[in-house]
């Protein structure tokens, strides 16, 4: 239901735009006013998110480590698995970031006759980090629409990434990866049963609305041509913040509304994620909580503390009344 | 809220890279490329528009004609007979590689590999350059061994 539910908002998407600008010619709309909205709710949305986040206190570490914490010096310590100072937490978390490193641990459960068999299953991190990477690389390829002179560095990246001179204009390898990375991720959704029934509209219309923004554009580069010069006039004017809607096939207005649906989307779905994981007190915080007493919560207060010679000198009388004995260590002099 | 000191860069740094074409942009002038059209000639091989979108695509077709097929004639739209050759037909009236092919190739970032076989006709430099030869004695002349 969900997948349906997804795939008919993305086609009302792109007869949206079809009737908007191709039939109305509504080309401001789509092509500034939208785009212009969408980047502000982007960019008000990830902030305001971040500090939300920012104001719940986490009162105690939570740990979820799976490696030796620091202990005696002769047992050997995880330094990775479990963090213990913010120098190890750094490192964790870039392996975490640039890596997926806790999807590498990834498994997967079966039934094999009476048993359940949990095993060994990197597909999802290969799908995962393949897609990210590849969808890295083409939001930076895409700055060479947004500047001028290119930076060399980007250049370079966009020569690479066509590389194999497939086509002309040439085919991008980021563009095949990604495509096969969505497709691997939406039907991984599709095939298991039990994946199926945790899967939701709005875990599909994420991939959805990606794959309308990767094939608007590849079948914008290789098939129905827009004029390049044109849009990249457009995309200077809307960084110098005098767009003029460029007069260009509606494909390119498609393309430019999944993007602006995408961003809008953004701090609203499963799409924080970019920002969430380094909120992620599991991920982020050192496993030190043996040898640091940490106080964050906002109500806790330091206890007052009564010592035994502090207590015996307030009940001295009682004491020596009924016969107890009295530390004279707390009389001598230090 | 609670670690600012760590939250703060971080919304920072972020705000600072998603605005990224914002401020490297700033204060820049942005330039509208015009590649320098031919004076004698009105009319290209297709209509403008679809030259300018599609230029491209059609001279890989050409490429493809001619090399693998041994044809040598294309009818455009209009049933005019043209010539399939890049620098015997398109750059008979393009004569300027730099004032044509670079100014939006530039402006686009887009590196084209047809000068990887082919010859770009000599730029003009002013009173002391010869007048350009016929291409195709120089192409002949300097055609490189090999080439895909």
């Amino acid at each position: 239901m969900g997948a349906v539910f997804a795939l008919v908002t993305v086609l009302a998407f792109v007869i949206v735009v079809y009737v908007g600008v191709g039939i109305a010619g509504l080309r401001g709309l789509f092509g500034i006013v939208i785009p212009y909205a969408a980047f502000l709710v982007f960019l008000i949305g990830m902030v305001y998110r971040m500090i939300e986040w920012a104001k719940i206190p986490v009162p105690f570490r939570i740990v979820t480590t799976c490696g030796q914490q620091k202990s005696f010096r002769w047992v050997k310590r995880s330094r990775l698995e479990s963090p213990y100072n913010n120098f190890e937490v750094v490192l964790r978390m870039i392996l975490e970031v640039f890596a997926f490193r806790s999807l590498f641990r990834n498994l997967k459960a079966e039934i094999k006759g009476p048993n359940l068999i949990y095993g060994s299953y990197k597909w999802l991190w290969l799908g995962a980090i393949a897609f990210h990477y590849a969808f890295f690389t083409i939001l930076l390829r895409h700055f060479r629409f947004f500047s001028y002179p290119v930076p060399e560095p980007i250049q370079i990246l966009d020569q690479i990434d066509s590389f194999f001179h497939i086509g002309l204009p040439h085919l991008y390898m980021t563009d095949v990866v990604i495509l096969a990375a969505l497709t691997f991720l939406f039907l991984r959704r599709l095939a298991d049963p039990k994946l199926r029934y945790i899967s939701l509209a709005s875990d599909y219309l994420p991939l959805f609305m990606i794959y309308g923004l990767v094939i608007s554009g590849i079948l914008m580069r290789h098939f129905f041509k827009v004029d390049v010069t044109q849009v990249k006039e457009f995309t200077l004017g809307l960084v110098h913040f005098h767009p003029k809607a460029p007069q260009v096939g509606v494909i390119f207005y498609i393309h430019i509304f999944f993007l602006s649906a995408l961003m809008a989307y953004f701090p609203f779905s499963k799409l924080v994620h970019m920002l969430g994981v380094f909120f992620s007190p599991t991920r982020n915080l050192a496993n030190n909580s043996r040898a640091v007493r940490h106080q964050p919560a906002p109500w806790w207060k330091k206890p007052k503390f009564k010592t035994y010679c502090e207590w015996q000198e307030e009940f001295k009388e009682q004491l020596i009344e009924s016969g107890q004995p009295i530390d004279e260590d707390c009389y001598e002099k230090k | 809220m609670h670690d600012a000191g760590k939250v703060i860069p971080g919304i920072i740094a972020f705000v600072l890279f998603v605005t990224v074409p914002f401020w490297t942009n700033f204060g820049k002038a942005a330039p509208k490329p015009q590649p320098e059209l031919p004076k004698e000639y009105k009319k290209c091989v297709e209509s403008k528009e679809f030259m300018r979108r599609e230029h491209m695509k059609l001279l890989r077709k050409w490429r493809y004609d001619v090399v693998r097929n041994n044809m040598r004639v294309y009818i455009n739209s209009e049933g005019r007979l043209i010539n399939m050759s890049l620098q015997n037909e398109c750059l008979r009236c393009h004569t300027s590689k730099k004032k044509f092919c670079d100014v939006c190739h530039d402006y686009v970032a887009a590196h084209p590999y047809c000068w990887n076989c082919h010859i770009p006709p000599e730029e003009k430099k002013g009173w002391a350059t010869k007048e350009v030869k016929s291409l195709t004695e120089e192409a002949s002349s300097k055609q490189p061994a090999s080439h895909h």
